[in-house]
């Protein structure tokens, strides 16, 4: 068992603000991590490795406070009872790994967001990734080099991908974006009220110049060799429906990004719809309508580093009692809170995507339930209950995204624990 | 990270390969295979690769050091570590 006045889950941007803002009140810190250095998705790889010089600061300062705790490799389990996490540590050499129960006094929720990934016939090939995805495999030494790839879906972040592929040595083949340019311009219009993302976009256009920007278009199928790897997409490109061959090693695809909403969920935080996504529901101190249980981040809605980076500071503050230093950060993030919608607005899914896997693509990749079998049912319960879909390891965290967008489900409550955990971690803690 | 100087020596399947200090268990089967890392079965049979990157897909699950389901793509390499991929006999 150990104590703290705040725990912090997720050391991506939000969360690291989120305990160097709280770390000045003094009190006991801890950034619990499921991966095995800090910097989330976003700072992948350790903050001090970055370019945004916020990350290598805010790591630095956090490194030296004596009352912040890192905890990485963490993954929570569940809550035993109000004020406590049950975490486990993976096993890595030399160890088996562990298991304890964290109490807090305040919890900082900053649990980041995962891809949106939409099944198209061939999506299970190996080769096929998410656009994030194939970025954070790259960034932790997936050998890239020489290697064709079609970076695919929706939003800025393929512009990103794109870039760092490059750097390692890919061959990009295309981007291929959803978005139909009116929007996409409307969005780069948008772009002159946050100056440092317009610098930030121009810098990621010459990086990528020579590579063709498909716009309106998107994957439509993956085909594979004679090995079952991928070798080609099929794309549909524009209103027309031309479609196009393009052969390639890797197919990076994502369609935008979904918060990661299980912790919050399982500690029966509400949640609200907002720009059509289900978020947690927060008040003006980032705090849940869980007494002493805070959220920032894409938790709360997807809004990029900037406003996860204040939201972060926000509940930092409140949650170590520092509330009279607030003013400033609640106007900035009114500042990105704009950004977001413009965001949403641009990259909306067109209602094609939908329409695009077969009866025999399988959508529920953890135990193979093909689109055939769930389109008869009229809700996740009834398809979760008679298929299986959504019950394997990742507990619907990939089809949940998928099924929401094909057939209008939004799945039930959460059930703990919320990451598969050793029988061991169990029965340590069992309370029988 | 790719450019660390220092590498470690470990086993993915029957074959021992040198990878440099710091990448996941997911590169090291790529960099010995030089293709996609083929890491599980599906229910179905078929071979799966990484998708996610970040631990929520399970995609990359291999059995490492005879503990089965590890998240390849979470794990990073240790010297003398042995993977076991596609359900490889534990």
């Amino acid at each position: 068992m150990k104590y703290f006045d705040i725990v912090v889950v997720g050391a991506g941007p939000a969360g690291l603000a989120a305990a160097n803002a709280a770390a000045a009140g003094g009190g006991s810190i801890a950034v619990v991590d499921d991966n095995p250095v800090a910097g989330g998705q976003i700072w992948r790889g350790g903050p001090q490795q970055q370019s945004d010089i916020r990350a290598g600061a805010m790591w630095a300062a956090l490194q030296a406070a004596p009352n912040v705790s890192f905890l990485p490799h963490t993954r929570v389990l569940y809550a035993p009872a109000p004020g406590q996490l049950q975490v486990q540590t993976a096993a890595t050499a030399g160890s088996a790994g562990s298991a304890t129960t964290l109490h807090f006094n305040h919890l900082i929720i900053a649990t980041g967001a995962r891809e949106r990934l939409l099944p198209f016939p061939g999506w299970t090939l190996p080769g096929v990734t998410g656009a994030g995805g194939l970025q954070a495999l790259v960034k932790g030494g997936y050998p890239v080099a020489g290697k064709r790839v079609v970076v695919a879906g929706t939003g800025p972040l393929l512009l990103a991908v794109a870039a760092t592929l490059r750097e390692r040595g890919a061959h990009v083949v295309a981007i291929v974006e959803q978005a139909p340019l009116p929007a996409l311009a409307r969005f780069a219009a948008g772009l002159a009220a946050t100056p440092a993302k317009a610098a930030q976009a121009l810098r990621l256009f010459a990086q990528l110049r020579g590579i063709a920007c498909l716009r309106q278009s998107h994957v439509v199928s993956a085909r594979s060799n004679a090995a079952g790897v991928l070798d080609a997409v099929r794309v549909q490109r524009g209103k027309s429906g031309a479609e196009q061959v393009l052969d390639c090693d890797y197919l990076a695809c994502g369609y935008g990004l979904l918060p990661n909403l299980e912790l919050a969920q399982a500690l029966g935080c509400a949640t609200t719809v907002h720009h059509g996504q289900t978020v947690v529901q927060t008040g003006s101190w980032q705090q849940t309508d869980v007494p002493g249980v805070y959220c920032a981040g894409e938790g709360t809605g997807i809004g990029g580093v900037d406003l996860a980076l204040v939201e972060g500071r926000i509940a930092g503050l409140a949650a170590s009692g520092q509330t009279q230093r607030m003013q400033a950060a609640l106007d900035e993030r009114a500042h990105w809170k704009k950004f977001a919608a413009r965001l949403a607005r641009a990259f909306a899914l067109r209602p094609e995507l939908a329409t695009l896997a077969a009866d025999d693509t399988i959508v529920c990749r953890c135990e193979d339930v093909p689109h055939g079998e769930l389109r008869a049912h009229t809700s996740w319960r009834s398809a979760k209950l008679q298929t299986r879909c959504g019950m394997g390891p990742c507990q619907g965290r990939m089809c949940g995204g998928a099924t929401e967008v094909l057939y209008g489900w939004r799945p039930d409550a959460v059930r703990m624990p919320i990451a598969p955990a050793r029988i061991a971690t169990l029965i340590a803690t069992a309370d029988v | 990270m790719t450019s660390s100087a220092t590498t470690l020596v470990l086993t993915i399947d029957a074959h021992t390969i040198d990878v440099p200090a710091g990448v996941t268990v997911a590169a090291a089967i790529a960099l010995a295979c030089d293709g996609v890392a083929l890491t599980r079965r599906a229910v179905g049979g078929a071979a799966r690769a990484p998708l996610c990157g970040m631990g929520v897909c399970h995609e990359c699950r291999v059995t490492i050091d005879g503990r089965a389901h590890q998240l390849s793509c979470q794990t990073l390499c240790a010297p003398g570590m042995r993977v076991q991929t596609l359900g490889g006999a534990a």
